[in-house]
């Protein structure tokens, strides 16, 4: 038996419980749609982050339902730009994005050359602090002091502060909280609660719990609560849950893999 | 297997026919895996730091370290058999090997951070004399981002450079000092080239070991530093594992 497949001890089953207590769940013939809903109601200079590390953990659903419908100057947080023309760089195409906040844009060409040109402002943290940075603002801390060399790092747009601590010279890096936050998961229960996958874990635990709103797509819906020990992000955090349509496809080399071809 | 009888093992190789530059990169590769001991976490780099990979004991007693999220990382995927969600950090398909384990980004760095990554690997654009690297920004050409470099090369205990001993325009990347923007000052623990293994030693490079081919007066020749050469040996002599030696029983996974 798995550890707390047996926890539920109450009389009402999951599926009770769930309608009280969990998220908005929505299948995959509704959840373009839905999406699309969800993303008319970021306005205009909101924040959003998205998970992924590449492809992988990139919620691609919702990222290219944001560059159809979302508002305009986003300040945009993920780890890198995808690929030219899907995910981020779906949305740095349609123009959204004022600021993207990344560690590495190196895989979408589009992307550094609007860098170079300068009409796109892209804003380089060390991925370590970037990912720092975002699990403060999950913690409810205001900062956390990182002993990287202060003269090396990458400018940003706001000058850091360096502090002298107990004889280090530390910089601030304060909490990277956003609006909304996109997230990609392999598995949700009907409480919100999530597994991920292989690596396309990496920036989505942290996320889902540092936005305001939290949106989660997954390939996978699972009909039994995820046992309790199993649950990487709980639940708790979650806003809406959408199930990616089998046949959708955003372009990625994921899908392509999917089909049986070569990414 | 004895030693010197055909290709060393390991996970895999390029075999006959590489170009010459090909060749230099698999010799790094191939010594650079020797700077590891049984049971140590090691983060390989973009690039050539990723081939060092296909030539660490197959028994996996060496653990893979790639910061998008893995420990215990295996061989690139075979074509046709990628898993679309595992990637290393450069992009590519890759395998786990058993006793792997998935993190999320937090945990990752955190490990690389505080010591639990023994090595990385990276590549390098100069390295100075006083193990400075410069690695990741040329004024006025594009630059892609710095990714976990910086972690990397200033927070984890030795920092090994694997890279060829010139620049695409011949000119010395070891210098007394680096001239580009800097990824971390002092870190650099070891070199490898496809002349050389070298430390910084204060204003000089310690010349470890010359390449078969290779003599020390041409070492000198393209290195932009002092060379301090009374402890030179040959190839192999200050590896730390013996690649040539038999692997053992395959029951033994990642997690002995």
């Amino acid at each position: 038996m798995s550890p707390g497949a047996d926890v539920p001890a109450h009389g009402a089953s999951p599926t009770e419980v769930a309608a009280l207590a969990g998220p908005e769940v929505v299948g995959p013939e509704r959840a373009a749609a839905r999406a699309a809903d969800l993303a008319a109601t970021v306005p205009g200079g909101a924040s959003v982050m998205a998970s992924g590390f590449g492809e992988p953990g990139t919620p691609f659903l919702l990222l290219h339902a944001l560059a159809e419908h979302g508002g305009r100057d986003l300040t945009l947080i993920k780890n890198d730009a995808n690929e030219a023309g899907v995910g981020v760089g779906r949305v740095l195409d349609a123009g959204k994005v004022r600021r993207l906040v990344a560690s590495h844009v190196g895989l979408n060409r589009d992307a550094v050359r609007a860098w170079n040109d300068g009409t796109l402002e892209i804003e380089i943290h060390p991925q370590g602090i970037l990912a720092e940075r975002i699990r403060c603002a999950a913690a409810g801390l205001p900062a956390f002091l990182s002993d990287l060399d202060a003269d090396l790092l990458p400018e940003t747009p706001e000058p850091r502060e360096s502090v002298a601590w107990r004889g280090r010279s530390c910089t601030v890096e304060p909490a990277l909280h956003a609006d909304v936050a996109l997230i990609r998961a392999h598995r949700a229960d009907r409480f919100g609660n999530l597994t991920y996958r292989a690596s396309g874990r990496n920036f989505a635990p942290v996320m889902a719990l540092a936005a305001t709103r939290v949106w989660v797509e997954v390939d996978e819906l699972s009909r039994e609560p995820i046992p309790p020990d199993q649950v990487h992000t709980p639940g708790a955090a979650i806003d809406a849950v959408l199930v990616v349509p089998p046949d959708f496809d955003p372009g990625s080399k994921a899908a392509r893999i999917r089909r049986g071809e070569r990414p | 297997m004895t030693k010197g009888a055909g290709p060393e093992p390991g996970r895999g190789s390029q075999g006959e026919g590489a170009s010459h530059a090909s060749q230099a990169r698999e010799r790094i590769a191939r010594r650079v895996a020797r700077e590891f001991r049984s049971g140590e976490l090691v983060n390989l780099g973009i690039g050539l730091p990723t081939q060092v990979a296909m030539f660490l004991p197959p028994d996996g007693s060496v653990r893979v370290h790639a910061e998008n999220g893995i420990v215990g990382m295996g061989p690139a995927a075979a074509p046709g058999e990628e898993d679309p969600d595992l990637i290393d950090a450069g992009g590519r398909y890759v395998t786990v090997l058993p006793g792997a384990a998935f993190l999320d980004s937090v945990t990752s760095f955190a490990l690389a951070r505080s010591g639990k990554v023994h090595a990385c690997v990276l590549g390098a654009f100069q390295v100075g004399a006083n193990g400075d690297l410069a690695n990741w920004r040329v004024p006025g050409r594009a630059a892609p981002g710095v990714g976990g470099a910086m972690e990397l090369a200033q927070k984890v205990p030795r920092v090994i450079v694997a890279s060829l001993h010139r620049d695409r325009d011949g000119d010395p990347k070891l210098l007394d000092r680096c001239t580009l923007p800097l990824t971390a000052r002092g870190t650099v623990t070891r070199i490898v080239t496809e002349l050389a293994v070298l430390e910084p030693a204060d204003g000089a490079f310690r010349l470890l070991e010359v390449a078969p081919d290779a003599t020390v007066d041409e070492v000198r020749a393209v290195t932009g530093a002092p060379l301090i050469e009374d402890e030179a040996g040959p190839w192999n002599a200050y590896a730390v594992a013996d690649a040539a030696a038999p692997a053992p029983p395959a029951t033994k996974g990642a997690d002995a």
